[in-house]
């Protein structure tokens, strides 16, 4: 079998001034031969007017690099296009129609040059998400994983593993020689505490999918409360159907957007109340539900009913009198107090998100990093060495699973170059 | 003519031996040659058997039907279960062996064995047709013939011995180092290189002052080495301890220009995990005494072997050094300490059956492979002597796994990892440890090895007993109890009231022997041992579960078979290193090269694509 040739729009979604479209595979060279009728040399860049059946697509820059120096391991070739949306269409048909060449599936080029062993498995996940990333935040957290920041962060936790682990295995393999102690090795369960606090410290940030995806933001409130317009507003479109009827959102609103850099994702509720309208309670129900799972709850009901994660928001102060309790006071009609509440947004939203320097962890890192810190809290707790030990192990064998190192070589590395073994 | 035979095994020691016997138990013809029927078994450096991990390799070995076991209880004159506090999986059954009943035990066993023959003479050369194995030639010119040669040559391939400055070919000290035959080898190509052991000054026991010395007595109770060994025939000894001091220290400190560690003249790498009191002092200078165990090498030798003191300092400095500690102040030297640097082959060209894959019918087992210890060794001679045997007669290979013995371990790490210094068994390289206790090697191996065809009729009925023995206590565990009952047996464990198995409660320390025997009375007339093999077994199930999953996957990824001919350099994104490792290793299966040091998921994952595309 020979792998397919994949091809896609690997730069942002057109119009732009250039697009990049990105070819992958072994008939990589033969569809730029066909497109370009020539092949430049490898990896520079060189003028060249595409044609299709002898129709003109545009004058391109192309690339070639040739497998395996190249970012998939494969043969690849780059096509920077001018970036309107026709020329891109064009292009894109047309390698459609070559023999061996598919449109390539999402991260199907990453997975490629992980498979071929350009990156692992972590650079991996941090390349698909300076791929995808389309906020500024986005992209500084996700060249911190690329670069190896979160390698950086698992490999010292795993070479302090190393230690705890290294010095409760010379105790269980060494101890009849004398030259270590029978019993737990001095300050190891205080080791072992202040590395699980690490963990759990670092799993309490948000993880690396509300970068990607944005802060959940849930506009909560009874029904006609001004929900539906405040989305519109933040949003800068209309999303949601405003109407003075109250229940006129019956289902859930999702609208991403960013603001002052930071990725939010919006959504707008049912108005809370008891219905018998059998669709609007299926709507109620899924407003608690979001409001259950959001990162924070723009709340414009009743300050003294407002959930926890809620900025008080209190709307229509154009036509009510004013709330003290309230956070912030807005008009979507007037626009007033719309600055002051997208300030707040942006200041809660920054808390929530890792700062600069901090790793954002994605799911993945999340449950073997978990793992990992649950193990350890085992361990602590264990009155019996042997599992205190397997305990470690375990919690080793997690966070291999993020770099995919180490192992029992390693382990006795550290035990063989700090205690003096053996007769 | 040839004297004609199925299985050739060079070398009388604990790997040949092994080796040998495993084969003959499997019907095989065998030549057991050595270069003198005198030498067969003997015990060359320290007279003690078992250990840390290398216990679970006797237990394992014996499980298997194995003489190792036998032999050390014949000749067993000080027991110790080392550990004993710790948990099951991690206490290391050891005995001290008289050396001339051991080498009096096995040579009854080898004589006994059916379908083996002691052949004396030196094996010059190994008789070639291409790349395959058809037999030796002896130094005398008489040649055999075989289907498979097993060299279990230790390190009498390219020894040199250093007394100080001064150094000598020979492998142990007054025997001829094995030369011709190492020519042979280099010749042949194999990827040889150096790795250096020690030994200590042997001294004279009768001039050690053993009353200022802390003893070390002989283990209470029964337990023995082999679960078929009826008891502890031989009087049990004491061993005593001592402990190196400053002036110890200074002294060696003084000398170390003359220890030829020191001067460059030894290049082999020798054990960090056996260091010899030059590289101790030298490495962790801040110490203010090393541990010395004093072993009593037999009943009636007077020759004592101080464990811990292993040296190539010239015979005045040692003698100087010795005295130094306390109870040794007017000890004789009987024989000075050495250091011996050795050839061994990388073990990495061996499949997990420890054949050659380039050379049919060659089988290597013991220090040739870079390990160190008597039971290391063993170990690889019954892997090399069942499969020599099973390869020759058209049957299935016996292979070893890691999660379901040290065996598999040890020759998973060598087949894969290759050696950086004298291998030898540790419990921590067992990722399963759990699961592999010296005290269940028998339930773990022995199926196995009647499956196998390797055991003796005797050992088949002792497990056919055993095995009756074993379900009557699960039948009886699976009696079930509440908290509140086992609170008036005196238990303290929590009552919510639930009734379970007793084997489910064995979960909680609480209910310990003792308290299970108070509980059901008629479990007191099970055998000890029994009793508490089952005891340990429910204690770690809920951990051993929470392994399976893993070792599921190993056992997925050990099913991925890779073919023995990728070329691992033509796969684009695997470093210089990787490519190294796996090109010497040539792993079997993915899961093999995911084993592989430095290998990386990225670099599995393109393997994996690699092979598969070959493949289709």
């Amino acid at each position: 079998m020979t792998a397919d040739t994949i091809f896609a729009l690997s730069s942002g979604s057109p119009p732009a001034a250039v697009a990049v479209v990105r070819i992958s595979g072994p008939r990589a060279d033969a569809a730029l031969k066909a497109l370009a009728g020539r092949l430049p040399e490898p990896r520079r860049a060189s003028l060249a007017r595409l044609t299709w059946q002898g129709e003109g697509l545009d004058d391109a820059l192309v690339l070639r690099f040739p497998g395996p120096a190249s970012a998939t391991g494969e043969d690849v070739v780059e096509l920077h296009l001018h970036g309107g949306r026709a020329v891109v269409a064009a292009v894109l048909a047309a390698l459609a129609e070559l023999e061996g060449l598919r449109a390539a599936e999402p991260g199907e080029f990453t997975r490629r040059a992980f498979e071929n062993g350009r990156i692992d498995l972590a650079e991996a996940e941090g390349l698909a998400d300076v791929l995808q990333a389309e906020t500024e935040t986005q992209r500084r957290a996700a060249q911190m994983l690329a670069g190896g920041a979160l390698s950086r962060l698992i490999g010292d936790w795993q070479a302090r593993l190393l230690q705890l682990a290294a010095a409760l295995e010379a105790v269980l393999d060494f101890s009849d020689e004398g030259e270590v102690g029978e019993e737990w090795p001095p300050g190891w369960s205080n080791g072992v505490d202040a590395l699980a606090v690490e963990m759990e410290a670092a799993l309490a940030r948000p993880a690396a999918e509300r970068l990607k995806d944005g802060l959940r933001v849930v506009i909560a409130g009874p029904p006609n409360a001004g929900k539906s317009s405040l989305l519109n507003w933040l949003a800068g479109r209309q999303a949601a159907i405003t109407s003075a009827i109250a229940g006129t959102t019956r289902d859930l609103v999702e609208a991403p957007t960013a603001i002052g850099g930071t990725p939010f994702l919006l959504v707008d509720t049912a108005g809370l109340r008891d219905s018998d309208d059998q669709v609007e309670a299926i709507g109620v129900e899924r407003a608690k539900a979001s409001m259950d799972a959001a990162d924070l709850i723009l709340w414009l009901g009743p300050p003294e009913a407002a959930p926890a994660r809620s900025i008080k928001v209190q709307s229509k102060i154009d036509l009510q009198p004013v709330q003290r309790d309230a956070d912030v006071r807005i008009s979507a009609e007037t626009g007033e107090g719309m600055d002051a509440l997208v300030a707040l947004l942006i200041a809660r939203g920054r808390d929530l998100l890792p700062g600069d320097g901090e790793v954002a962890l994605n799911a993945r890192h999340r449950s073997a990093i978990a793992l990992a810190s649950e193990q350890l809290r085992e361990a602590d707790g264990s009155q019996d060495l042997l599992i205190a030990a397997e305990c470690l192990r375990q919690a080793r064998v997690a966070l291999d699973r993020v770099t995919g190192r180490a192992g029992v070589e390693e382990m006795l590395d550290t035990l063989f170059g700090r205690f003096c073994i053996g007769k | 003519m040839a004297q004609s035979f199925d299985i050739i095994v060079i070398g009388g020691g604990h790997a040949g031996v092994e080796a040998a016997a495993a084969a003959a138990r499997m019907g095989a013809s065998v030549a057991l040659v050595s270069f003198s029927r005198e030498q067969i078994g003997a015990m060359s450096c320290n007279p003690a058997m078992g250990g840390l991990g290398k216990g679970h390799l006797i237990r394992e070995v014996d499980a298997m039907d194995g003489l190792i076991a036998r032999a050390s209880d014949e000749a067993g004159i000080h027991y110790r279960m080392l550990n004993a506090s710790k948990g099951a999986a991690v206490r290391g059954p050891r005995v001290q062996a008289d050396r001339r009943l051991y080498k009096a035990a096995i040579h009854r066993m080898i004589d006994a064995q059916v379908g083996l023959t002691v052949v004396e003479g030196e094996a010059a050369s190994l008789r070639l047709v291409g790349r395959r194995v058809e037999g030796i030639v002896l130094s005398d010119g008489r040649a055999l013939s075989a289907k498979a040669v097993v060299l279990a040559t230790g390190t009498f391939l390219g020894g040199k011995l250093h007394f100080g400055m001064n150094s000598c070919a020979g492998g142990r000290v007054g025997e001829r180092a094995a030369t011709a035959l190492a020519d042979q080898l280099r010749a042949f190509e194999l990827p040889l290189a150096r790795l250096k052991t020690g030994t200590p000054p042997r001294l004279d026991g009768r001039t050690i002052d053993w009353g200022v010395l802390e003893r070390q007595e002989s283990d209470g109770g029964t337990w023995t080495m082999s679960p078929m060994s009826p008891s502890r025939p031989a009087p049990q000894l004491f061993c005593a301890i001592t402990r190196t001091n400053a002036r110890t220290h200074e002294i060696i400190r003084a000398n170390l220009d003359r220890s030829p560690l020191f001067s460059g003249m030894i290049e082999g790498v020798g054990p960090r995990y056996c260091p010899s009191i030059e590289d101790k002092v030298h490495r962790f200078g801040d110490r203010d005494g090393h541990q010395i165990f004093l072993e009593p090498e037999g009943l009636d030798d007077p020759a004592v072997y101080p464990n811990g003191i292993s040296t190539s300092l010239p015979e005045d400095v040692q003698l100087a050094s010795v005295r130094s500690m306390a109870g040794l102040e007017r000890a004789e030297i009987l024989q000075p300490g050495y250091a011996v640097e050795y050839d061994y082959i990388d073990p990495r060209i061996l499949d997990a059956t420890l054949a050659v894959r380039d050379v049919e019918g060659l089988y290597l087992a013991g220090q040739i492979n870079g390990t160190t210890g008597y039971e290391e060794a063993a170990a690889q001679g019954l892997v090399a002597g069942l499969n020599a045997a099973a390869w020759a007669g058209g049957r299935d290979a016996v292979l070893f796994e890691r999660a379901e013995s040290y065996i598999g371990v040890m020759v998973d790490d060598l087949t894969l990892q290759g050696v950086t210094e004298p291998y030898r068994m540790l419990t921590a390289r067992a990722e399963y440890r759990l699961r592999l206790r010296a005290d269940n090697a028998e339930a773990r191996l022995t199926p196995k090895a009647i499956g196998a065809g390797c055991v003796s009729l005797e050992r088949e009925r002792h497990w056919g007993r055993r095995s009756v023995d074993r379900s009557g206590i699960e039948a009886q565990l699976h009696e079930t109890r509440s908290g509140a009952q086992l609170q008036s047996c005196g238990v303290a464990v929590r009552d919510d009231g639930v009734k379970r198995p007793l084997s489910d409660w064995l979960r909680f320390p609480e209910l310990d022997r003792r308290a299970l025997l108070r509980v059901l009375p008629t479990l007191s007339e099970v055998q000890t041992s029994l009793l508490d093999e089952a005891i340990e077994d429910h204690r770690y199930a809920p951990y051993l579960q929470r392994q399976d999953s893993e070792v599921e996957r190993l056992r997925t990824d050990d099913a991925v078979r890779l073919p023995a001919d990728i070329d691992y350099a033509s796969i684009a994104g695997l470093s210089a290193e990787m490519v190294e490792r796996l090109a010497s290793a040539r792993p079997g299966s993915l899961g093999a090269a995911r084993r592989i040091r430095g290998v990386t998921p990225a670099a599995l994952a393109a393997i994996l694509v690699h092979a598969r595309r070959k493949a289709a």
